[in-house]
């Protein structure tokens, strides 16, 4: 790597690290809110769980460890990680992590030592990943610069930094992991991008989203080999690599059924109902009009969820293993996630972020959608983020976003360079130029309003979360807008290699 | 083509990050201006430089505290309690968010007067250097961490003195002296720069020379001279006036120059003193040890950290009147060469950076901040001539670490360590891309660290201030004082070879050959 390109991702890097580290300083979700507090206080009793009780007893119900208080309800991973978390809080200062006298810890220190753990596994996990990524995308790109406007985004997505640093969460490690599977399947290291994939789904079950696609594209992978015989050694491979992954993380929970049943029950529970809260996801919107909740029950509306979602990421799914290449695969990331996030079962406002992350890997090849599209991902967090005391970050930082994108698109034109797709879609492309400007301004001018309705106007007393409905209603809307959009840029990039085929 | 689109870009950026810090440590700066906008908007104003109900008198010139009245009129809007001169210590969260949503838009002054200022660079060397140039004045890392986080209106002064520039190098002249009055009647420390602009205004907007065989003639102007008395007096009346006529000229003159307060701050600023002092303290301790020689006794101990007077044990003691002196002197040579070179105000830009680093090296009780008034001026001149780059570079990284011990908070370590690296880079990658468009620089030359527009000795020096930043972070419970002398003494000697070198180079600068006017 020239020392320009260093100079340029370490510039992206500190900038990305004087963003996150300054919303450390406001509040996190839950401060001084007793009796639950937030998902701050979730993660600091998850180090205290994991500290003071041996491992068969972290998920399940007893008089040390009471489920209903933030019991743990991610896979091993995190609890493994908030064990770390927990031993250096026991050494710091062991009021942090003291077994129920602990909980609500709330004070500056604890503060400035859970903000330094984000940061930790930001500088160890997320930023190299998004280094490896920039640097095996390279490979991939025409231009050099793209990859370096991939890591830019990156560091600079609004989203990640208010959910990570501000609410309080450790999005970084998982979507860390997946950014490195994904850099390496950029140059063909298939059996890597399995087990760091494999390492993301033990971290969050979220990552689910992402599983599709991979698996679709490792399948095709394999389908691509010389022989019949290197395919089912790469497929053995491959699948062994990620079973053993899960062994390793699983194996105390592997000595008897129950203890793993348990962990799954926790790690997916079906009883909790089909939406939280007023999610941008189509059933959400749907309930305003239709109230589904009173015509299916759970299960019945878990199924009709399962179906809906299987059935509507076939296109995209079908057409990645048709044309294995690295470009089909990142739309298609962004496609299963966002089909994922619009319909299925029990759908969180931040799963936003399992979308936003593959989407910034997209943002060189359509600066213009991507940026769009990532500004109203933060717009349908506004609610959370504004319920955390994070309302001015957030605004700041999603200006800040567009000016990067500002800076972004006025260099790639300088440079004369073309997105990948720009040959061959010159009707979509002649349609963004013409109307693009005047949607986009419609769709800020809407949020914006929405926004400024949200905070200032007193919604009536009959339906007090009006406004944060119709930021919802309005992100849902959205969503389905650019999944049409990024399901018509998937299948439309095939042209592009019909092109590239004829050339040669 | 400098865009005011591109400029508002920047602008709106810059202004999205300091936003985020509104939450950030503050220091007593805030309290003070607290306490200012209180005195000036509650009490009248005979008693504004008279009342001590707080210990932070105000101990600006009086048009600063009109500005305070001036926001005060705004202050009333978010909350009036802190308004209330008893309300010490009030900071509410409403005041946090008035006081620094004040910062944050005094300091569009800057952005304009900056632009202009950039304009004219680019008008001598280019317009791709004008949103480089700019950016490293809005973004400079000194007055995020000193304005933003400690809290101070540097910005805003620094637009009147951009502002000036502005109007001298656009050959403005009596503008240029009314700005420059009103920034010395806001806030007095832009006297370390008087002398150079009073010498230029005098030699080449008063002066005439007349041609003559043989000996050379002057004509003073005498309708020039009135010219820029006019502003500058009326300024001043108008500011010092009502004080005047109370008859508390003394009161404030007393308050804008406390010469109580001693050679050094509590953390001794990285000037020639603070080598002083630590000569004295290495001279004391190896005397003592060595028995050759028995010091002075002293009662106070200059590493207590309290701001007193501070006394020396084998050195010779210094005096206020010294240090005047010694200041004075130093400037004579920029001085003198600003005489001889009259018509070109870039020049006179370059005289007031070496007064004001002489004032920062020499003069009585310097506060570390200051060493923001060299490095802001010095951004502009870091396109024009190669050992200017390499002068801003070593200042401007050197300058900005010394204003760490301002922010001593745990949890704003990571922040001021990132943006000081941030600022590093940025300055490097912009200067190096300026001076060396066509290197394709290699990090390693022959083993060596090789850094564009630095000497290997100077990478040498700037790399130790990484395990210096080490030992600030881990301080040592049982010299708590130790990694602030260390860093005093450290940052000194950098600082001190900037301004030598600077002085010394400036002065054999041959201002025809280049571009400079």
């Amino acid at each position: 790597m020239s020392t320009k390109v260093i100079e340029s991702l370490s510039i992206a890097t500190l900038v990305g690290i004087v963003l996150r580290w300054a919303v450390s300083f406001h509040p996190y979700s839950g401060a001084n809110k007793p009796p639950m507090f937030g998902d701050y206080e979730a993660q600091r009793h998850w180090q205290e769980i994991t500290l003071n009780l041996p491992v068969h007893a972290w998920y399940t119900n007893s008089s040390d460890n009471d489920l209903l208080y933030w019991g743990l309800d991610y896979p091993p991973l995190t609890a493994y990680h908030s064990y770390l978390n927990g031993l250096l809080a026991s050494y710091l200062n062991p009021d942090f992590v003291a077994l129920f006298t602990s909980r609500g810890y709330e004070g500056y220190d604890h503060k400035l030592f859970m903000r330094y753990t984000v940061l930790f596994v930001d500088l160890l996990v997320f930023i190299p990943a998004a280094f490896f990524y920039a640097r095996t995308s390279k490979t991939v790109y025409r231009h050099r610069v793209a990859s370096k406007i991939d890591f830019l985004a990156l560091m600079t997505y609004p989203g990640l930094i208010l959910i990570d640093h501000g609410h309080f969460q450790y999005n970084n490690a998982s979507l860390g992991f997946f950014v490195t599977a994904v850099g390496a399947l950029a140059t063909k290291r298939d059996c890597m991008g399995a087990i760091f994939f494999s390492c993301a789904l033990n971290y969050k079950q979220m990552e689910l989203y992402h599983a599709l696609p991979f698996f679709f594209y490792l399948l095709g992978r394999c389908t691509k080999e010389n022989s019949f015989a290197e395919a089912v050694v790469k497929l053995c491979s491959i699948g062994g690599s990620v079973v053993l992954v899960f062994l390793v993380v699983w194996s105390p929970y592997l000595r008897t059924l129950e203890s793993l049943t348990q962990v799954v029950k926790r790690v997916f529970p079906v009883g909790r109902g089909l939406f939280e809260d007023k999610v941008a996801s189509v059933w959400c919107s749907l309930s305003v009009v239709v109230k589904l909740r009173e015509i299916l029950d759970n299960s019945q509306m878990a199924l009709l969820c399962l179906v809906t979602t299987a059935i509507l990421c076939l296109p995209s799914c079908i057409n990645l293993f048709r044309h294995v290449t690295f470009t089909h695969f990142k739309y298609s990331l962004v496609n299963v996630s966002l089909i994922f996030f619009l319909f299925s079962f029990h759908v969180h406002e931040k799963s936003i972020l399992l979308v936003a992350v593959p989407a910034c890997m997209l943002f060189s090849s359509e600066p213009f959608m991507v940026c769009w599209f990532l500004s109203v991902t933060v717009f349908s967090m506004v609610p959370l983020l504004d319920k955390d005391g994070l309302f001015l970050p957030s605004l700041s930082l999603c200006v800040l976003w567009v000016l990067v994108y500002e800076v972004a698109a006025s260099h790639c034109k300088s440079l004369n360079l073309k997105s990948v797709i720009a040959d061959g879609r010159t009707g979509v492309d002649a349609a963004l130029r013409r109307w693009g400007t005047a949607l986009v301004c419609v769709s800020a001018l809407c949020c914006a309003v929405l926004v400024l309705a949200f905070k200032c106007i007193h919604p009536p007393s009959r339906y007090p979360d009006l406004f944060a409905v119709l930021i919802a209603l309005a992100s849902c809307a959205h969503f389905c807008f650019f999944a049409v959009y990024f399901h018509f840029r998937q299948f439309s990039l095939q042209t592009n290699k019909k092109h590239a085929e004829k050339k040669r | 083509m400098f865009t005011n689109y591109q400029f508002l870009r920047i602008v709106a950026g810059i202004s999205c990050v300091k936003l985020l810090f509104l939450p950030c440590y503050y220091s007593t700066d805030f309290e003070v201006h607290r306490n200012w906008l209180a005195i000036t908007h509650s009490l009248p104003i005979n008693q504004w430089y008279v009342d001590t109900t707080s210990e932070w008198t105000l101990d600006y010139p009086p048009l600063f505290a009109w500005f305070e009245w001036l926001l005060a009129k705004v202050a009333v809007f978010f909350d009036p309690a802190m308004l209330h001169v008893e309300s010490l210590n009030y900071s509410s969260s409403m005041t946090v968010l008035f006081q620094r949503l004040s910062v944050i838009v005094t300091d569009l002054l800057f952005a304009w007067s900056a632009r202009l200022c950039c304009l004219e660079v680019g008008r001598r060397y280019g317009v791709g250097l004008v949103e480089p140039v700019f950016v490293l004045l809005v973004c400079n890392c000194g007055l995020l961490l000193v304005d933003h986080i400690h809290f101070q209106y540097n910005g805003f002064l620094m637009g009147f003195l951009f502002l000036t520039y502005a109007r001298m190098l656009q050959g403005r002249n009596v503008e240029a002296t009314l700005w420059f009055s009103v920034l010395l009647c806001l806030k007095h420390i832009y006297l370390y720069m008087a002398p150079a602009l009073l010498v230029y205004m005098l030699r080449s907007h008063c002066l005439h020379r007349l041609p003559g065989a043989g000996k050379v003639l002057w004509k003073v102007s005498i309708k020039a001279m009135v010219q820029l008395a006019v502003p500058a007096v009326a300024v001043a009346a108008a500011a010092f006036g009502p004080f005047v006529m109370l008859g508390q000229t003394g009161q404030v003159l007393s308050r804008l120059f406390p010469f109580k307060r001693g050679l050094s701050h509590a953390y001794w600023a990285p000037n020639f003193w603070a080598l002083y002092n630590a000569a004295d303290k290495f001279l004391a301790v190896a005397g003592r040890r060595s028995g050759w020689y028995t010091p002075r006794n002293v009662t106070t101990s200059s590493t207590a950290g309290l701001v007193q007077e501070l006394e020396h044990e084998v050195l010779p003691p210094v005096l206020p009147a010294a240090t005047f002196i010694i200041t004075a002197l130093s400037m004579m040579p920029v001085l003198v060469w600003l005489w001889r070179n009259p018509y070109k105000p870039w020049c006179a830009v370059r005289a007031s950076v070496v007064c004001t680093f002489c004032s920062y090296m020499f003069a009585w009780h310097v506060h570390e901040k200051a060493i923001l008034l060299v490095i802001l001026p010095l951004s502009l001149l870091c396109v024009q001539e190669q050992f200017e780059a390499r002068t801003f570079l070593l200042t401007s990284i050197v300058g900005h670490f010394s204003l760490f011990p301002l922010l001593f908070t745990a949890h704003e370590t990571p922040l001021k360590i990132s943006l000081w690296l941030l600022y590093t880079l940025l300055c490097w990658r912009m200067l190096s891309l300026h001076w060396y468009p066509m290197d394709h620089h290699r990090l390693f030359h022959h083993g060596l660290p090789n850094i564009p527009l630095t000497s290997l000795p100077q990478t040498l020096y700037l790399l130790g201030l990484l395990p210096l930043l080490l030992l600030q972070v881990l301080s040592l419970p049982s010299l708590p004082f130790l990694p602030l002398l260390l860093t005093s003494l450290y940052c000194g000697l950098g600082l001190s070879w900037a301004f030598i070198s600077y002085y010394w180079q400036l002065l054999h600068l041959d201002s025809d050959r280049s571009k400079t006017a």
